[in-house]
């Protein structure tokens, strides 16, 4: 008995807690980064949003898998989460000043319009 | 003074009146995935002198030039850019390398570093990959530790030359050892598992310091060992490794892998060593190093499907492993149980087999099941001199995993179920010691990652155990960012083990004292289980020094013993085992230190002190042949590849030992301290082409050897003889080379 009682605690419990009958939506869209400090400060920008169950950048693609609650929010809300970060996504650029005070690894590639090469 | 500042008022005043026309940049780089400041980049107007440097973190400010507005920006080794600025509002550029100059460099990336403490693990784990393996050429599992100072590696006895590893003080039987996550050397296989697993078989390894994690079981007190094998899919379809040594060691491995759909892929490993030659340099009559033949065969299939999510791996291995050891004119047909010559024959036959199955929900890959079974046989028989050691240990094991989340993937749980049968049947000398063991485990293991500064995972598991009974094992491992350069992490938790005193010992096989057992009633051989607590701490900095990359390592661990089965070796002619009473305890301590001296010359360094100290019969004692004070030193460097991929690599690392303190013996009734001493081992490779290379290297190249490995070895059958008490090498300088091919 005692043992039945371990099993379930340890094992059924938190399989049940983790289940919820809510709408999971898996998407992905394009955020520019370069690095393992850009993966966290991306991942944390969206996990940050509540309804997002998982969150995963990927380097060299620049992509960001999600997994979220369409129920709870508008994908829109985590893209506005993220430029907020620093991070440009498909849909909203980052802010310049807020761009500018990247640390120095963090800063990608993008088109400025002050500045333009010259032909 | 005054005057400085009005100067200053001055100046800050004419800043003011011109800050508007002033424009503000950052000029960087991107180096593979970082972005560079670079330091020194000229900016200057087109066609004018106007123009600055930017600093360390590549900023520059500028005065907008009434001329032009085509900025020029400048840096060696760079291309030049112009930019027409339209607007002071600060920007960041990024300037291209200008590889035209470099032709004969194929690559300029930064070496990867082959050892290195993982960053973003909560737990302390040191990962090691196949490039660190290739650094100490020999042979198998055993000795693939030479270059990493968080392991130490000793010979356990004079005569089998079997290399025995130590991790925070502790031997080999308080480290849970797996191979792909399954415990692998334990119970019967705990004396020589490790020399079972050839070191090109190995993709990686990862050293935990620490209790480790629950999902693995109870057993690891002192650390977590796993290795991951190479994997049919991923590795090249044919390797050859050629080894020879000059005591007389030859191997050979063959490794093949074919994919035999897009899915399916297979792999078959071949090893076989042996030494053939009677080798003693000492000249005290025994063989310096054994006879040995061993056949190891690995067939595994590898079963891939990303799309579905699902991975299975079966494996199935064997092995016949023979070692002939002892006096030189020793001839087993003959001198078997003879009273004149003293020898030696240790046959081990192995089974194993593995199935595994993984999957992850395609939709969701936070979410996976896994399911792990083993099942394997191990079936040693051996004598030595008069005394018979017989053990086969069949064993069972299952592991049920489930992965997922509480809320999003901040909070991350494992749970499950783990099931073990261990049947033994061991005898010496016709005495019997069999018994069975039956284990039942269900744990859970949380882990939280907020992204930023804080980690932890925190672990129960329960355990159901027909000979422990039923007991709790908690565990807890935290890992919290200070800043960007500097990382705590602390580790607590507990840990069991029933002792196989016999296997585990087996070195006292090659002596002639008595055995003793204190027993009680307990189901392992009358004795208690062990059991510890385990808790540590480790910082980590990141340093520069003289502008190069360099890490500081602080780590401290203690292991407190609540019960112990002690091996008692004080007195002459007798080895007791006797459960605990009183302390026993491991404080470990090591410093290590590294430094890219160049982007192709590392060096490493550590400094570690082991205080083990038990409470034996005759009193509180440092462990026997446990240096207080080790010092490990490596320096590695390699030359550029060339176009035609060829390159130099070369090693060479010091292991300096602190003094030992050594049981009476008939010379020393006392007993005595061993003198401190260092062993110095060096490894040159050349990559030939992308398909082989060549290696040599020297072992021991000061020579250093322990003067009389074996007590008494001149009368084998007195009670005296002792060759387990080992705290130098038995061999002098050994040289060896070899050669690799693959495909």
């Amino acid at each position: 008995m005692k043992r039945l009682i371990y099993i379930i605690f340890l094992t059924i419990t938190p399989i049940l807690c983790a289940q919820n009958n809510s709408k999971q939506e898996k998407t992905s869209f394009k955020v520019s980064g370069n690095c393992e400090m850009c993966k966290m400060r991306i991942e944390k920008a969206a996990l940050s949003v509540k309804g997002v169950k998982y969150a995963k950048w990927n380097i060299p693609e620049n992509q960001l898998t999600l997994v979220y609650n369409s129920k709870k929010l508008e994908l829109i809300e985590i893209h506005n989460s993220i430029a907020q970060s620093g991070h440009d996504t498909s849909e909203i650029k980052a802010p310049l000043e807020i761009y500018n005070h990247l640390p120095i690894c963090c800063l990608y590639i993008r088109d400025e319009k002050n500045k333009a090469p010259l032909k | 003074m005054k005057i400085k500042y009005y100067i200053y008022f001055f100046l800050c005043f004419i800043n003011i009146l011109s800050s508007q026309e002033i424009i503000k940049g950052k000029i960087v780089y991107k180096d593979n995935r970082e972005t560079i400041a670079l330091d020194g980049a000229s900016v200057y107007w087109q066609g004018t002198s106007e123009g600055t440097i930017t600093d360390v973190l590549g900023d520059f400010k500028l005065k907008i030039s009434n001329k032009t507005n085509n900025l020029i920006i400048s840096f060696l080794g760079f291309k030049t850019d112009t930019l027409e600025i339209v607007s002071i509002k600060k920007f960041v550029h990024f300037l291209i390398e200008d590889l035209s100059n470099n032709l004969d460099e194929v690559s300029v990336v930064e070496r990867k570093k082959s050892a290195k403490l993982s960053f973003t693990k909560t737990q302390n784990t040191i990962l090691v990959d196949a490039n660190e393996l290739l650094k100490a050429a020999c042979c198998n599992l055993s000795e693939s530790f030479e270059t990493n100072p968080s392991i130490d590696v000793n010979f356990s006895d004079a005569l089998t030359g079997t290399k025995q590893i130590n991790m925070l003080g502790l031997k080999s039987p308080y480290i849970l050892i797996s191979e792909e996550n399954i415990p692998m050397v334990r119970g019967a296989s705990q004396a020589y598992g490790l020399t079972f697993t050839p070191g090109t078989w190995v993709e990686s390894i990862q050293i935990s310091k620490g209790t480790g994690s629950v999902v693995n079981g109870f057993e690891s007190i002192a650390g977590q060992i796993n290795t991951e094998l190479k994997k049919p899919f991923t590795d090249t379809p044919f390797f050859l490794n050629l080894f020879g040594s000059k005591n007389g060691r030859l191997e050979l491995n063959i490794q093949l892998n074919k994919k035999i759909t897009k899915k399916w892929s297979t792999g078959l490993f071949i090893h076989s060593n042996q030494r053939n030659q009677k080798i003693d340099k000492n000249v005290d009559g025994f063989l310096d190093a054994p006879l040995s033949n061993q056949i190891n065969i690995l067939n595994r299939f590898q079963y891939t499907d990303p799309v579905k999510g699902l991975v299975i791996f079966y494996n199935w291995r064997f092995l016949n492993d023979k070692k002939q050891t002892g006096e030189i004119t020793f001839d087993p047909d003959m001198n078997k149980n003879s009273t004149m010559i003293w020898g030696s024959e240790i046959d081990t036959q192995r089974f194993d087999t593995a199935l595994k199955f993984g999957y992850v929900f395609p939709e969701l890959s936070y979410k996976s099941f896994g399911l792990q079974t083993a099942y394997s046989t191990h079936d040693q028989k051996a004598y030595y001199g008069l005394r018979n050691f017989n053990i086969f240990h069949e064993s069972f094991y299952s592991n049920l995993l489930y992965n997922s989340i509480f809320n999003n993937t901040t909070n991350k749980f494992k749970s499950g179920l783990n099931f073990s049968l261990d049947r033994y049947v061991e005898n010496i000398d016709n005495q019997d010691f069999s018994r069975t063991d039956k284990n039942l485990g269900v744990f859970l293991e949380w882990s939280h990652d907020d992204l930023e500064k804080l980690s932890w995972t925190a672990g129960l598991r329960v355990d159901f155990n027909n000979n422990i009974g039923t007991f709790l094992t908690p565990r807890l491992h935290l890992r919290y960012t200070y800043d960007e350069k500097t990382i705590i992490r602390l580790s607590s938790g507990s840990g069991r083990k029933a002792a196989n005193i016999f296997a585990e010992n087996q070195s006292l096989f090659g002596s002639n004292r008595r055995i003793y057992i204190e027993k009680g009633s307990n189901p392992f051989y009358g004795l208690l289980p062990e059991r510890a607590w385990n808790y540590g701490i480790s910082l980590s900095r990141s340093l520069k020094l003289f502008n190069k990359n360099s890490n500081l390592i602080f780590d401290y661990y203690t292991t407190q013993f609540s019960n112990q089965v002690v091996v008692d070796v004080e007195t002459q002619g007798r080895v007791l085992f006797y459960n605990l009473n009183g302390n026993s305890s491991a404080k470990s301590l090591q410093v290590t230190f590294d430094i890219d001296l160049t982007s192709r010359l590392l060096f490493k360094s550590a400094y570690k002190n082991d205080i083990v100290f038990i409470d034996y019969k005759s009193g509180n004692k440092q462990k026997q042949l446990v240096p207080k004070n080790r010092i490990f030193a490596n320096l590695s460097w390699n030359s550029i590849k060339n176009i035609k991929n060829q390159q130099w690599l070369y090693d060479i690392t010091i292991h300096h030992l602190g003094s030992q303190r050594l049981v009476e013996n008939y010379t020393t009734p006392n007993g005595s301290n061993s003198p401190s001493y260092s062993i110095i081992n060096t490894q040159l490779t050349r990559l030939l082409s992308e398909t082989s290379e060549i290696y040599i290297g020297i072992e021991n190249f000061g020579n250093y050897t322990q003067s009389i490995p074996i007590i008494s070895s001149d009368q084998p059958f007195n009670t005296n003889f002792d060759s387990s008490q080992i705290w130098a090498p038995v061999f002098g300088r050994m040289i060896y080379g070899g050669f690799r091919y693959k495909i």
